[in-house]
């Protein structure tokens, strides 16, 4: 599967001007609010009709200003997850799903739909209006609904954005579970580091309505402060769940060789999982500290430092395998000596980690 | 008891007036609903022109609209003459005058009422709609009518209401006529028109307030019971 979209749109006194391909899997649109990242998937939906812009899903061109095509919204087979979920007042959750499903064609079978409200788990809110459901259920139903209209592309608009951490937490793992086992592309609207660095193969940095910068997921979120606001800067680490604490409600992670705690119970043993960690949110000791809460305290050793910008330096560490961004201020550096080569210990809180 | 037992031709008057009204409001509904839509939805050029048209019967003395009823829809009218050599329609001095009168009369009172609805939808579910595969007439037919319901049934009932009491317009264009064109109304004027009418026109002017009571009390339970469906998430 591969998806090309070029458009160029003004509105008002902003300006869209941006191209970017998806070659399948989760491609996240990155920017900070009011950067154009809505508009640009509002122009893939065929909600906004580009100036100019030409839009090609595995060949098939669905939009292209230059030979005055343009396919309407509701035959693009698009499905779309909307920040507010936009659940139909007047249905009930069932009619809700079946909205999309039925434009679809009797294609598909009962089991399908069995199949996605189990993987949902919204088998008890079938009968419910959605005025009565959380906002969390109710961007589940949202993503069911977009789902069983059998779509050939997901686009989500930050579903997460409304909702509060426990919330997030709560839909992470079934958007991982949608990227995981069906074999529709998302473009993915997000803000949130945690969220893009969890879930993307591909990142396209929006800003001021152009692309940024465009990458796989390790090198965008990697590079130090280039696409990425300064105050966000941090380190992709990659792992696989290791166990649960279910007493304390913590998750453990391997990375290499080290094992970091998380919050939350995400995901099962085995899987593979993504973090972000902040450089401000990563301490650092040149002795083992004792007596501390945090949980994660990993042994390494320093890789490099960027100059001082502002009194505060990025120092790069590697650790059994990962490299982990910490920022501290010049003064601290100074008064460790810290210098490539020298071993540190990093310290990450682990409610630091969470989404 | 004995006073409020109806003659015939006060049994008359009251059915007819039912027909007419009953009749008047189906007939406006589909166009009000294509009126109050342009008028909340279009951007084309007369849209106040097309407003101000709607709103005359609602500020012009109903005099007035019958005349100009009657001058349309008579015999020799233009678009009466039309009617009536093409598909044998006949207004004038017919019941279908009546209804005719009744439902211009009302027709501002129910694009208001649903226009008003119209333009309080959320445009961002019909958006949703679309994305789910729905053409523009089903996402009308399954999102957007669905969510006016309240002000389609109170646009119906006001329609209704205003053709029970019509009068000026009514009595202008197709006259009053027993058994084809005198409604409640008429009926009642013509009571207090002749001696010893009074019992007569009070009977009638009884009926003509329980059928306005029962109609708005539908109303409100209608609309309680639409509001209650679409109770915003």
């Amino acid at each position: 599967m591969s998806l090309e979209v070029e458009a160029s749109h003004r509105i008002g006194s902003f300006a869209i001007d941006a191209a970017f391909r998806s070659e399948g899997g989760v491609t996240a649109l990155f920017g900070r609010s009011g950067s154009g990242k809505t508009s640009l998937v509002n122009i893939v939906a065929g909600l906004l009709r580009p100036d100019r812009g030409r839009i090609v899903l595995d060949g098939d061109v669905i939009a292209d200003s230059g030979k005055r095509l343009f396919t309407p919204v509701h035959r693009r087979r698009f499905g779309y997850v909307f920040q507010e979920a936009r659940l139909f007042p007047h249905l009930s959750v069932r009619h809700n799903l079946a909205y999309g499903r039925w434009f679809a064609g009797a294609g598909k079978s009962a089991s399908e739909f069995a199949k996605i409200v189990e993987m949902l788990g919204i088998g008890d809110l079938l009968e419910r209006r959605p005025s009565t459901l959380s906002g969390g259920e109710r961007q589940r139903v949202a993503v069911g609904r977009a789902l069983l209209a059998t779509p050939r592309l997901l686009l989500m608009d930050e579903p997460l954005a409304a909702l509060d951490e426990a919330r997030k937490a709560e839909i992470l793992p079934y958007i991982e579970r949608l990227r995981d086992e069906t074999k529709i592309p998302i473009v993915y609207v997000s803000h949130s580091v945690a969220e893009v660095a969890r879930l993307a193969e591909r990142v396209v940095v929006i800003e001021d309505g152009r692309v940024k910068a465009s990458g796989t997921a390790s090198v965008i979120l990697n590079q130090p402060a280039a696409a990425i606001a300064r105050r966000e800067t941090g380190a992709l680490v990659e792992g696989a769940v290791e166990s649960h604490d279910a007493q304390h409600r913590l998750t453990v992670v391997r990375a290499g060789e080290c094992l970091i705690r998380i919050p939350h119970l995400v995901s099962a043993p085995g899987n593979r999982l993504r973090l972000y960690i902040a450089g401000r949110d990563v301490m650092l000791a040149t002795t083992k500290p004792e007596g501390i809460s945090a949980l994660n305290v990993l042994m390494g050793t320093i890789v490099d430092l960027s100059p001082a910008q502002e009194g505060s330096v990025d120092v790069r560490v590697d650790c059994g395998g990962n490299v982990i961004v910490s920022r501290i201020t010049a003064l601290s550096r100074d008064a460790l000596g810290l210098e490539p080569g020298k071993p540190v210990h990093a310290i990450i809180k682990t409610v630091a980690l969470d989404y | 008891m004995e006073w409020m037992a109806l003659s015939d031709a006060e049994w008359t008057a009251v059915r007819l007036s039912l027909r007419v009204a009953t009749v008047a409001m189906l007939s406006s509904l589909p166009v009000a609903l294509l009126v109050a839509m342009a008028l909340a939805r279009g951007r084309f050029w007369g849209r106040s022109i097309l407003n101000g048209i709607v709103h005359m019967p609602l500020i012009l003395p109903p005099v007035v609209t019958g005349f100009v009823l009657l001058l349309l829809f008579g015999r020799r009218g233009p678009i009466g003459a039309f009617l009536a050599d093409n598909f044998g329609l006949v207004f004038s001095f017919r019941w279908t005058g009546a209804a005719l009168a009744c439902a211009v009369m009302g027709f501002p009172l129910m694009v208001r009422s649903i226009r008003l609805s119209i333009e309080a939808v959320d445009r961002k579910l019909e958006d949703a709609a679309s994305t789910l595969g729905a053409n523009p007439i089903w996402v009308f037919l399954t999102v957007t009518v669905p969510l006016i319901l309240p002000g389609i049934v109170t646009g119906m009932i006001l329609s209704f209401a205003k053709a029970m009491g019509e009068f000026g317009a009514t009595i202008t264009f197709v006259s009053n006529i027993p058994g084809e064109t005198q409604t409640l109304s008429a009926a009642i004027y013509s009571f207090t028109q002749v001696p010893g009418g009074d019992a007569g026109a009070m009977r009638l002017a009884i009926i003509s307030i329980i059928l306005s009571m029962t109609a708005l009390m539908l109303s409100e339970l209608l609309a309680a019971a639409a509001a209650r469906r679409t109770v915003a998430a």
